[in-house]
């Protein structure tokens, strides 16, 4: 066991998958010698060398369409977007390449690409830094998208993303990136597209990935305090979304709440909501709630703190669904 | 707009009235046999073109996208490549496709809507159709550092449009292969239209001259003489191959068709333009030079007119005879890995089917 943040695990990942497959490249703006804004790459230039551990131009959509030829000719690009309100110049290459190329070929053509976009506020950063894209590519049909949120995941995931074969977008929650947990190398993880439950709960269900996992969780345990059973579901997955996992929590409790700093309106929260009524129907005690942005822009830093879900916000919902 | 006269620079091997000329940097010597090779692959793309314009509009395809006038163009620098290079099309490709050696059929069954390119680009190094504007030239500048990092004897070859050039992605992509030094040469058929929009709606400056912006070496070809295409190509692949990085070359053209079958060019553009390339056939000086030069003879001609009557015939049969994909179809390659929505839609939509009468 190596106490490690969560930008340190990837880095191991990261480190883990180059050392095991010869073809597994690092690439994207500062993350050679600067080892990335956030340092997730951090010396792995030195180590594999320029050829494997690529600064590019400053140009997003080069980026994923250079990765896309580089996996064409059998390489593992790990492509990383800066971060998340810089990924929509690659949006076409993702949506219309890399998601389709595969089918496009009738399976002859496979893409092996991670897109690693740092994700989420609460870091008082200015605009385009603090963004929860992850809906526009849960959308998009031949994309997996997956969202760490602790070190020990990050550790595993991140491996299991690059020897994947489909093209996987993951998210780092970036104000998570410091938070520490004790992570055992060569461990195995969950599989890629399973949930995990963070902590069991009778009462009521929260259902959170990425950062706001922590928050839950730090909810869950002030419930508790007030005598409910706070359960917390990890997604990690969100496309697919490991339904029998959320579909068995949420048929202990009856009540689910869903919580991410996407917007609400037309966010992932809405899909598991309609997937929760169908499959749940008859065990719901209350309607399925959303706690997540509101349908602004993302606002000034100095209003982040009104703007994302926090403990309050969380256990306010946890109230109102007992209401019912 | 007048006819665009020959630009001075463009480089030229066969005039339009078929006779051979010199240029100081590039020439091509090609046996006889060579020669005739070039017209049958000329006049067979063609033909295959002909074909599939009359089955859309006979309403067995969606759509189609003519070459007419662009044969040069294509089997130039289609035959320019070796078997190790990487051909990475537009849609409108069917003559390098021709040359990769990618049956036609698949071609008509993506703009029958079939499938979206049922062709192995692996097997003949010809990747897939790309129908978004220039995407492709970026997929080609990646697989060309994927060549680099193998240390292999290869170069990427990607074509595009005139209109591509204000692509952003096209620009990323010279941007790119000039860093990273990539064994990669942009084949851009300047066909004076991009859809309706005339040339200097993209650029002020000759296209060619771009590349020296971005620091590597553009060159402007006579796109109607096959001869030209193939030998600038040649040497640029060549010269990619060698590890002297990208070379962008205009292959100066026109598009004697319409955009698509869907479009009607009598909007946009007069009929003098259209007769004045018409004078610049790309098979016509071929068919010249080899009767000038006593290469080929009547016999020659006919045998190929024939096989070319065949060609269309039989691709016609085949096309009719490509029956449409199971519904489920859809469902399949969408991943590589099993993925439990997929598989449970498919499930679904299977279980949604079965319940009308007569299912199986």
């Amino acid at each position: 066991m190596t106490t490690l943040t969560l930008a340190k695990a990837l880095n191991e990942g990261l480190r883990a998958a180059m050392d095991a497959d010869s073809k597994v490249l690092v690439m994207g703006e500062d993350v050679g010698k600067l080892g990335g804004v956030f340092r997730v790459t951090d010396g792995l230039q030195k180590d594999f060398g320029e050829d494997r551990v690529i600064d590019t131009p400053l140009a997003e959509s080069g980026i994923i369409g250079t990765a896309i030829g580089l996996a064409l000719r059998g390489y593992r690009p790990v492509c990383e977007i800066q971060f998340d309100g810089f990924v929509f110049p690659a949006a076409d290459q993702i949506i219309t390449q890399l998601a389709k190329m595969p089918l496009r070929s009738l399976g002859k053509l496979k893409l092996p690409v991670v897109v690693r976009i740092p994700c989420g506020g609460g870091i008082g950063a200015v605009e385009h830094h603090s963004e929860s894209p992850e809906s526009y590519f849960t959308h998009t049909a031949g994309l997996r998208v997956v969202a760490c949120s602790n070190p020990v995941d990050a550790y595993t995931m991140i491996q299991d993303a690059v020897r994947c074969d489909d093209p996987v977008v993951f998210f780092e929650p970036k104000r998570r990136y410091w938070d520490k947990a004790d992570v055992e190398f060569g461990a195995p993880g969950l599989p890629l597209d399973q949930a995990r439950v963070a902590r069991p709960g009778d009462d009521v269900t929260l259902i959170a990935y990425g950062p706001m996992v922590k928050t839950c969780l730090e909810a869950a345990a002030a419930a508790e305090e007030d005598g409910r059973s706070v359960g917390v579901i990890d997604l990690r997955s969100l496309n697919p979304l490991d339904m029998p996992v959320v579909r068995d929590a949420v048929n202990r409790t009856g009540r689910c709440i869903v919580v991410h700093e996407a917007p609400v309106f037309n966010g992932l929260g809405g899909e598991i909501a309609a997937r929760v009524t169908e499959q749940c129907f008859y065990r719901l005690e209350a309607p399925v709630l959303r706690v997540g942005g509101y349908s602004t822009p993302y606002p000034p830093s100095r209003l982040e703190d009104h703007y994302l879900p926090d403990l309050d916000r969380i256990l306010e919902a946890v109230d109102r669904v007992f209401g019912y | 707009m007048t006819a665009p006269t020959t630009p001075p620079e463009l480089v030229q091997l066969l005039t339009p009235e078929g006779e051979r000329v010199e240029h100081p940097d590039y020439d091509i010597d090609l046996t006889a046999e060579e020669v005739r090779a070039l017209y049958r692959d000329l006049v067979l793309v063609r033909r295959v073109d002909l074909e599939a314009v009359a089955l859309q509009r006979q309403g067995e395809l969606g759509l189609w996208a003519s070459l007419l006038g662009q044969e040069a163009a294509q089997v130039g620098s289609g035959r320019a490549m070796t078997d190790a290079d990487m051909a990475f099309p537009t849609y409108r490709e069917h003559g390098v496709a021709w040359c990769r050696g990618v049956d036609p059929l698949h071609l008509l069954g993506l703009f029958r809507g079939v499938n979206h390119g049922g062709w192995d680009p692996y097997e003949h190094n010809f990747h897939l159709y790309t129908i978004v504007i220039g995407s492709q030239t970026l997929h080609a500048v990646g697989y060309a550092m994927g060549i680099q990092r193998d240390g292999a004897e290869a170069a990427s070859l990607v074509y595009f449009g005139d209109g591509a050039t204000s692509q952003g992605d096209v620009n990323e992509a010279f941007i790119w292969a000039s860093v990273f030094n990539a064994p990669v040469v942009f084949f851009c058929q300047n066909n004076q239209w991009a859809i309706s929009e005339p040339l200097e709606k993209q650029t002020k400056i000759p296209l060619y001259k771009r590349a020296s912006g971005f620091g590597f070496p553009g060159i402007r070809v006579d796109g109607n003489d096959v001869f030209a295409c193939l030998a600038v190509t040649r040497a640029a692949l060549r010269n990619a191959r060698e590890g002297n990085g990208p070379t962008l070359v205009e292959a100066f053209t026109y598009r004697m068709g319409a955009h698509t079958t869907s479009d009607d060019p009598t909007r946009y553009r007069v009929a003098d333009e259209l007769e004045a390339w018409k004078l610049k056939d790309p098979i016509e000086r071929v068919k010249a030079y080899l009767f000038r030069s006593q290469l080929a003879d009547q016999e020659f001609f006919d045998k190929i007119e024939a096989e070319a009557e065949q060609l269309g015939k039989d691709l016609r049969a085949r096309c009719l005879a490509l029956p449409d994909p199971q519904p489920t179809a859809m469902f399949d390659h969408v991943y590589v890995e099993p993925h439990a929505l997929i598989d449970e839609e498919r499930e679904q939509f299977t279980t949604y089917l079965s319940g009308f009468e007569g299912a199986q």
